[in-house]
């Protein structure tokens, strides 16, 4: 297999596999993405079992199997748990320009923190424990993107 | 030596069309809590859990560690398994494996699909070489179409054989609740069906579904302690002995054209379990037939009768209810198919089988079962189910 | 737990790019050299489990591309999706369960083939996080951040794990990536995303590897230098992002005490020769290392700058270069089993390290290491 070789260069193929999904949000999942897109209002659930309040939102509580039957309704500020500032901007995932963050952020009246977006703060300043809000999106259509971003809470300390 | 193991738990969703009302992990957490129910456990006597599905049909990389919401496997051991269409078969195969190998006494196996995400025809040409077979092959529906104008020409079996497999598996689909189609067909609406790649016709294919299906696998030590009586697994086998579109036409060493790896897996469990008479000593079958024609040429493979021999059998009933041997009380893979959780019903009926919780699709007095996977590129799973704890594992 | 052994064990070189060679290749590759290592014939392998993601080789039940190349014709076979030292452990359980005498364990991986943070983002949920455009750097530099911030962890300390491992490299003919690194040069990388720069990511790889379990009777035949399953566990902590602490380790914690009871160590620090632990980032090996019990908590920064973890150290850490230097994803965490085999039997060539009686291996499945797969091996039964 090797004398044919010195003379051809591999071939290479290329491909995408291409296959389209519809992923359902779900009742629970649809309830929280609507009261987001039409009021500008995160909900959480919460277990009866742990009383933990979940967001985001769970059918049921991971830990103690229960029906997390209460919902709640939680802030729209919240605290920085972790953050990352991106600085290679990727074509088909980067949802803002670089450089721009993800937070792990927990909401007021949560206990957990949740994924989202950073905007509008300055690298040099952001730290873990800042107080963050939500930016709603101008055009909100019942997805996650409905919250633009959050961004540092300004004056607070 | 390895321990006995026993299905001692069983839940599943009701088969359906879609179910936009759930996302996927929250239809798993239903046939787990069922599961679960039915065992008479907690989340937490878990010890392990095993799941399976096909991910481009979701599209959701990684689903052992996505699924934890659903699965109860937060703080537990949790692995996936994949092999397409016998994926069921395997999670519950892993299941038999972990609970024998004696570190762990109670298991969880989970098998799912939530076909009506994506484009499933779309996601299994993708199963196919890049280079070699998939810019000329289109799907599972084709492949199987290979399959038997290769089946008719080697029996002379013909199209209406075959409807006859299709309107069985219908009419016993009736009797179960958990079914996605219920279909009360004849013989002439399959024939009259529109070819979808001749000599396959619609009627004759299975549907895509949604659904979830859960077992609690349990060892020797601890399967008298559950509410219902235990399933004993007997003897299980997987060979997938196949990569390419054009392999499975051709055993490479006795060059015979029938279906290797499912005669060869059958024979491997028969043999350590005692089988020298499929028809004679299963009491009842559950089998993945994704089509009609597999409803002859597998009932042949398994070595239920001789080659060419199952149509006549077929059309005199001995695999219908009341029959010798009913083949799919539950409606089969034609009735419902949620691919990852296909084979693993398979399985979840045996099951009920011989607990005697089939309900209106119950065989009377059920003590051996037969349970099959089928998928990848005609690739067999084998588990043989029983009422008696055996002597000694023998997997 | 009765006595299984690796009794062969072989990986092909990581390269950046095996382009004359598609991954059944590779496999068959690595599949013949584990016959050859073990001295046995593919009729002696009693069954096979392979390891394989659908995702990463672009197709729908990836395992049927290598059913040939991993020799199991005519053999019960199956696939574990997730890190190979999972599938290493369901190949253990397919013997210990009776059935089989010999398991083959394959795994396989051609980074070149695709995009990785396009399947990475895969991992995430579809409704709540994919849409973020989340991956497994940014994801992990939220991880980083997190254990960094809570137990004031520097990013010289983490950059001190790639000199060290991209050093290891240099003695290892199979790593992809020896690279001759000062902690000046590490933090002048660029930032990929806070605090993860360029130099503490671990690069993309194609590469296979397999390893030949057997139960104690068949071990003694087939090799005098068999390498004993001594502990094994796994265990899954919370998905989402923000339900559990990112700092927090207790999945593997978890994992290490079921793997170490299993094992009969009572203090890993002491009993313990050597680790060969999943580092696709440079501030996973500290975190690791705490999660499973070298040091306290937060104490991962200081053990590593003690020395104690580089090759002539106490606690050699990742002497074959670890994933940072050399990641093919899947087949890694067979290679850090395969590493420990070949410490253990003395065969690890110009960087053996004297004296490897019971050695760690370690794989992640999952963002940020969800899921841990621990594996204590060892010379003596």
């Amino acid at each position: 297999m090797e004398d044919w070789r010195k003379d051809q260069e591999v071939l290479v193929m290329e491909g995408r596999i291409k296959v389209p999904y519809r992923w359902f949000a779900g009742e629970v999942g649809t309830r929280y993405l609507e009261s987001l897109r039409d009021k500008g209002v995160f909900l959480g659930t919460r277990c009866p079992g742990c009383e933990k309040v979940y967001h985001i939102p769970r059918r049921h509580c991971p830990e103690c199997f229960e029906e997390c039957s209460q919902w709640v309704e939680l802030g729209s500020s919240g605290t920085l748990e972790s953050y990352t500032i991106v600085r290679r901007q990727h074509p088909q995932l980067s949802p803002l320009p670089v450089p721009y963050g993800y937070g792990i952020i927990r909401l007021e009246g949560a206990d957990t923190g949740f994924l989202h977006l950073l905007g509008e703060f300055d690298d040099k300043e952001l730290k873990v424990g800042d107080s963050v809000e939500a930016v709603f999106s101008d055009k909100r259509e019942g997805n996650i993107l409905d919250v633009k971003f959050f961004r540092p809470v300004k004056g607070v300390e | 030596m390895g321990k006995r193991v026993a299905v001692t738990g069983v839940g599943m969703t009701r088969q359906r069309s879609a179910r936009p009302d759930v996302t996927g992990q929250e239809l798993i957490n239903e046939a787990v809590r069922m599961a679960l129910a039915d065992a008479g456990m907690t989340r937490k006597d878990i010890d392990a859990v095993v799941i399976g599905n096909m991910d481009h049909f979701e599209g959701v990389n990684y689903v052992d560690t996505w699924s934890v919401d659903g699965s109860g496997a937060l703080m537990k051991p949790i692995m996936k398994l994949t092999t397409g269409g016998t994926t069921g078969s395997t999670i519950a195969m892993a299941a038999y494996y972990h609970v024998a190998s004696g570190l762990f006494d109670r298991v969880l196996a989970i098998g799912w699909e939530k076909n009506s995400e994506s484009d499933t025809t779309g996601a299994i040409i993708t199963a196919f070489d890049p280079f070699w077979d998939r810019p000329i092959f289109a799907g599972a529906v084709a492949g199987l179409a290979l399959e038997a104008t290769a089946y008719m020409h080697a029996t002379g079996a013909t199209e209406e054989d075959a409807a006859y497999v299709a309107v069985r598996e219908r009419k016993h689909a009736l009797n179960n609740p958990y079914a996605h189609l219920h279909l009360n067909m004849t013989i002439e609406d399959v024939m009259n069906s529109p070819y979808l790649s001749w000599p396959v016709k619609m009627g004759d294919m299975c549907p895509r579904t949604d659904g979830a299906c859960a077992l609690v696998f349990a060892s020797e030590d601890v399967a008298d302690d559950f509410p219902i009586k235990p399933a004993w697994v007997l003897g299980v086998a997987d060979r997938h002995l196949w990569a390419y579109t054009s392999d499975p036409y051709l055993d490479f060493k006795t060059g015979e054209a029938w279906f290797p790896a499912m005669q060869k897996s059958a024979r491997d469990v028969y043999d350590r379990v005692g089988i020298t008479d499929p028809l004679e000593q299963f009491d009842v079958a559950e089998l993945y037939l994704p089509y009609s024609f597999a409803g002859l040429r597998y009932m042949e493979s398994l070595g239920f009768c001789g080659k060419g021999e199952a149509p006549a059998l077929t059309r005199a009933g001995t695999f219908d209810m009341g029959g010798k041997c009913p083949v799919n009380p539950s409606g089969g893979v034609m009735s419902s198919n949620a691919i990852g959780a296909t084979a693993i019903i398979r399985v979840a009926e045996a099951a009920w089988q011989i607990q005697g919780r089939a309900e209106d699709r119950q065989v009377p007095d059920v003590k051996l079962a037969l349970a099959t996977g089928f998928g990848g590129c005609f690739w067999s799973d084998i588990l043989v189910l029983g009422k008696e704890k055996p002597e000694k594992a023998r997997g | 737990m009765e006595a299984v052994a690796i009794v062969g064990a072989a990986m092909t070189r990581i390269e950046r790019e095996r382009k004359a060679d598609g991954y059944a290749d590779l496999v068959y590759e690595a599949t013949r050299a584990a016959l050859d290592d073990a001295g046995m014939s593919i009729d002696q392998i009693d069954n096979v489990v392979t390891v394989s993601n659908d995702f990463f080789d672009g197709r729908t039940i990836s395992s049927m591309a290598i059913m040939d190349a991993c020799g199991s014709y005519d053999k019960n076979v199956t696939t574990v999706e997730g890190d190979g030292t999972f599938g290493a452990f369901f190949g253990l359980m397919r013997v210990l369960s009776g059935s089989y005498g010999t398991t083959l364990v394959c795994a396989h991986h051609k980074g070149s083939e695709s995009q990785m943070p396009l399947i990475t983002n895969a991992m995430f949920d579809p409704i709540y996080a994919r849409m973020l455009g989340i991956e497994a750097i940014t994801s992990s530099a939220l991880q980083a951040r997190a254990y960094m911030t809570k137990y004031g962890i520097s990013e010289e300390q983490c950059a001190l794990v790639s000199v060290k491992n991209h050093g290891n490299a240099f003695k290892n003919p199979v790593a992809q990536l020896p690279l001759e690194l000062t902690v000046e040069k590490v933090m002048s990388s660029p930032y990929i995303a806070d605090p993860i720069k360029l130099l503490d990511c671990c690069p993309i790889s194609d590469g296979a590897s397999a390893i030949i379990l057997a139960t104690e009777e068949r071990a003694k035949k087939i090799t005098d230098k068999p390498v004993w399953a001594k502990g094994v566990a796994h265990c899954s902590t919370a998905y989402h992002l923000g339900d559990h602490e990112l700092h927090d380790v207790s999945a593997l914690e978890e994992a290490a005490k079921k793997a170490y009871s299993m094992a009969g160590i009572k203090d890993p620090a002491k009993e313990i020769d050597l680790v060969e632990l999943y580092d696709a980032f440079t501030y996973m090996e500290p975190l690791w290392l705490e999660g499973l019990g070298f040091c306290e908590q937060g104490g991962g920064g200081k053990l590593t700058e003690s020395g104690k973890t580089a090759a002539a150290g106490e606690l050699p850490v990742n002497v074959s270069g670890g994933c940072l230097s050399g990641n093919p994803v899947l087949a890694a965490g067979l290679n850090r089993m395969i590493e420990c085999a070949l410490q253990i039997r003395g065969d690890a060539g110009e960087h053996q390290v004297d004296g490897v009686k019971t050695a760690l291996a370690h794989g992640i499945n999952g963002p940020c290491g969800q899921s841990h797969c621990v594996w204590v091996l060892g010379g003596e039964k």
